[in-house]
């Protein structure tokens, strides 16, 4: 049985079911309400929900037991002599240490918790950075979306921005600077593309088992880093678009990764009207269509940064996505087959197997 | 004093109360009276700036009020969320 937390543009979905589906919604919380981000924390099954009401601001709330209330965490928000406020929250990540967790968020913001997400705090080094007066943000707002901790040591950080671009951290996030090389903004003009801190990252994920790997969707290009995020190589060749936003690694294979290719940024839509996940077996050198299962005509969908996720791992490990058309697919073998999840769910904005 | 009204999920947040006396003489000061008798508020009506969230609704009777509305004795303050969204 696999249970899947569906983030949706009207509230949390709660799927539950087995390789094949269709997944019945077994519980539903935050109705009417966007919810962009939701996941479980294996550490201690607690499940996090950031729900951006367009009335009251982000939120991000938590519960031990999703028959229980939810409870409002503390301390999402900015210092109050910001010129902004929290706009909202892309991403929670469980972090190297007992109760450390990550957050990130709009306007390109880090919080940090140590007490398993009960009370968070601003990463004061991190918002004080002295470019961020000249940060820019992507069509979605400045969204730090991507948050990769380095498996067993809590010093290594990278994270990721739309659109500031990468940025490196060896020391628990007290100091950081860029790690961009390579990466290259064709949607900047060509005098201003190869010193420009305006990086619009829409993906970025480490390799557990080689954590030095990464692999990044940016807007326009798929990249892989093999220094921890210091310098990027294309990997993008062999894919129908180089556009698109989710991206899955296998935890076990540091040569394994899935995008779901975009038109482009002007048609941000599955491409040819064919819904398909490309895999590469070899750390980008080559790519595989996956699509069998999947509709393949007819089919324009959308599938947004966060809504794309794994089980497990190997030839048997799950794979989740959802679309903003309010469909889910799934494959419980590694991409080679699909099946429909669920469908007629709003649009859905993010997936976490739970 | 003034009278703020309250709705769901606000009201809720306010330990059940859809009305509350509350002192202050402009909409911003009854509002922080409000987080400072019930701070589950917080963060809900005003932002971390102080300013009243962009798609909330601040009447002062039958009127728009901003922050720096004068609110007198007699007023009764409705929050409500704005006629917007998708």
């Amino acid at each position: 049985m696999t249970e899947l937390l569906v983030g949706t543009k009207k509230g949390l979905f709660v799927l539950e079911g087995e390789a094949g589906g269709p997944f019945a919604v077994t519980s539903r919380a935050f109705a009417g309400e966007p919810v962009e981000f939701a996941m479980r924390d294996d550490r201690n099954a607690r499940t996090f929900a950031a729900v951006t009401s367009a009335f009251y601001g982000p939120k991000l709330f938590y519960s031990d037991d999703l028959s229980d209330e939810w409870q409002q965490a503390e301390g999402i928000a900015l210092p109050e002599e910001a010129e902004k406020a929290m706009t909202r929250l892309w991403s929670v990540v469980p972090g190297e240490k007992d109760g450390l967790m990550y957050a990130g968020g709009d306007p390109g913001v880090l919080f940090e918790s140590h007490d398993g997400g009960e009370t968070w705090a601003l990463n004061q080094w991190f918002w004080e950075q002295p470019t961020r007066p000249d940060w820019s943000p992507g069509a979605g707002g400045m969204c730090l979306h991507s948050i990769a901790t380095w498996p067993g040591d809590p010093a290594r950080i990278a994270l990721a921005i739309s659109a500031v671009g990468v940025w490196l951290s060896d020391d628990g996030g007290r100091t950081w600077r860029h790690g961009n090389n390579g990466l290259y903004p064709r949607y900047m003009p060509e005098e201003a593309r190869t010193d420009t801190i305006d990086l619009c990252v829409h993906n970025m994920h480490r390799a557990p088992k080689r954590p030095e790997r990464l692999f990044m969707q940016f807007h326009g290009g798929v990249y892989r880093s093999d220094d921890a995020g210091e310098s990027w190589v294309s990997i993008a060749d062999g894919l129908p678009s180089d556009f698109g936003f989710p991206m899955v690694i296998d935890p076990d294979d540091p040569d394994n990764a899935y995008v779901i290719p975009l038109v482009a940024d002007i048609d941000r839509t599955t491409p040819e009207g064919k819904v398909r996940v490309y895999e590469t077996r070899d750390a980008g050198t080559s790519w595989i269509e996956r699509g069998d299962g999947l509709p393949s005509s007819n089919a324009y969908l959308t599938i947004l940064r966060q809504a794309f996720c794994r089980e497990g791992s190997g030839p048997s490990m799950g794979l989740y996505f959802g679309a903003t058309s309010g469909d889910v697919f799934g494959s419980r073998d590694a991409g080679k087959t699909w099946f429909t999840a669920a469908t007629n769910l709003p649009p859905v904005h993010s997936v976490r197997a739970a | 004093m003034p009278v703020v009204k309250l709705r769901a999920p606000l009201s809720e947040l306010a330990g059940g109360n859809k009305e509350l006396e509350l002192d202050g003489s402009t909409v911003a000061e009854v509002l922080q009276a409000l987080e400072r008798e019930h701070p589950d508020v917080k963060g809900w009506i005003l932002d971390e700036r102080g300013l009243i969230r962009e798609h909330i609704n601040v009447f002062v009777n039958k009127d728009y009020g901003r922050e720096d509305t004068a609110v007198n004795a007699s007023d009764r303050l409705h929050v409500l969320p704005a006629i917007s969204g998708g």
